[in-house]
């Protein structure tokens, strides 16, 4: 008798049953070895059996999630193996999506050991390569036979307990996990050396890559600034009294507009901040401190400005993600071309 | 977000206290502001005082924006 059991999840494709028009195929069980779970199991060799193999449609799965999942969950339960294999499920959008959603609830729910495979690019890589180990494959079935030793290879550590080991060591893709562990060498030693590296023009890696910004060319400087539309836009967390919009105090996920039509200063009782990054009891008393309102309209009324647009565009800046970032950026820009806008004051805390 | 804007052709000066962050980031015309929790302004110093520095960095700020720019410039001065 094996000491492994593992059960396999796969599609209606790569459980024979057939192609897109069979897509909405109810899930089912069958106590066979089927697809890719013929390669798996010749790399697991003697010790491991897939006990079972799930054939469910992506269609079906996807258009309902939860029933699905309730049903394949009992059906793993069944058999209570020792690591539950989804895929791999390459570039397939709804397949990989399956995968990683059917993992994550056998993972919460069974307390099972789980992993998938897919392409980086799949949807179901950015949603849940965090929550769910997956091996890193190809975009196609064609490089079925490169991502099997990697999903053997974890099948096994997972089933004995061992550690799994860091991404690029194991070939799942990376999670942004940060482990903590004990080095060998101070951390200033291992600084010295870096910077030493570093200096003589050597390789050397990194304990954290940092991020690439991309670059933007200056736009061209106003020309007539008393003839300018100004625009004001801030990270600052400044909202109406009582944030309407539900601005978040941190890692933003909306921007908002508010008017400032008709006001000559930004007052504590029309505006407060609730930006969760800065100590607010000063922009509390006064808004001004991040929209300078009351220079500006004061700049608008002797002429050194042209006009001020009617409003303000807010968010708050403190652990928004830079992608969201330049997403409002996006669309405020958008909008402003719309409007006339010929330069921007952009303040932040 | 001083990116998003500006890759539509509108100049952006970006008023902000950390100026790293914005050289990081890439904002193209950055003044330097007073304080996290004040920028423009220092109320510490009294209401008046504070306007004044208000005026000073808004004033800096639009001038920032009239000067032509091929990288990244700081105006941390009034010199023009």
């Amino acid at each position: 008798m094996a000491a492994y059991k593992i059960v396999h999840y796969i599609n209606q494709f790569f459980g024979g049953i057939g192609g897109e028009e069979m897509a909405d195929y109810k899930p089912e069980v069958r106590e066979e070895v089927i697809g890719p779970g013929l390669a798996l199991k010749a790399g697991l060799g003697g010790d491991f059996e897939i006990a079972a193999t799930v054939i469910c449609g992506d269609n079906y799965f996807g258009e309902n999630l939860d029933k699905a999942t309730d049903t394949i969950i009992e059906m793993v339960k069944k058999y209570q193996p020792d690591v539950f294999v989804a895929g791999p499920a390459f570039n397939a959008g709804r397949y990989g999506v399956a995968c990683g959603t059917i993992c994550k609830a056998v993972e919460e729910r069974l307390g099972i050991p789980v992993l998938s495979g897919m392409y980086e690019e799949n949807p179901g890589a950015d949603m849940f390569k965090q929550d769910v180990i997956l091996v890193k494959t190809g975009n196609s079935a064609a490089t079925m036979r490169k991502a099997v030793p990697k999903l053997v290879g974890l099948i096994k550590k997972m089933a004995a307990g061992e550690e799994i080991l860091g991404p690029s060591i194991e070939g799942y893709l990376e999670r942004g996990i940060r482990v903590n562990y004990f080095a060998e060498e101070r951390g200033s030693e291992r600084g010295i050396r870096m910077l030493v590296k570093k200096i003589k023009g050597e390789e050397f890696e990194t304990d954290l890559p940092m991020p690439k910004f991309d670059r933007v060319s200056p736009a061209k400087a106003v020309e007539d600034m008393k003839a300018a539309r100004i625009a004001v836009v801030t990270s600052g967390g400044i909202v109406p009294l009582g944030n309407p919009d539900h601005i978040e105090s941190s890692n933003a996920t909306k921007f908002g507009e508010y008017t400032v039509e008709g006001m000559d200063t930004m007052s504590k009782d029309d505006y407060m901040t609730i930006h969760g990054g800065y100590d607010r009891q000063f922009v509390l008393e006064n808004p001004n401190l991040v929209i300078p309102l009351d220079v500006l309209r004061e700049k608008e009324k002797n002429g050194e400005i042209g006009s001020l647009l009617p409003y303000f565009a807010s968010t708050t800046g403190t652990g928004t993600a830079t992608n969201s970032a330049a997403r409002f950026g996006d669309e405020i820009g958008k909008k402003f071309i719309e409007e006339g806008v010929d330069a921007v004051i952009l303040t932040s805390t | 977000m001083v990116k998003g804007i500006e890759k539509y052709g509108i100049p952006v000066v970006h008023i902000c206290t950390v100026v790293p962050i914005s050289r990081t980031i890439g904002a193209n015309r950055i003044v330097p502001a007073v304080g996290i929790p004040y920028p423009l302004g220092d109320p510490t110093q009294g209401e008046d005082e504070s306007r004044k520095i208000r005026e000073k960095l808004v004033t800096r700020a639009l001038k920032a924006l009239e000067t032509p720019v091929d990288e990244q410039t700081v105006f941390e001065k009034d010199e023009w």
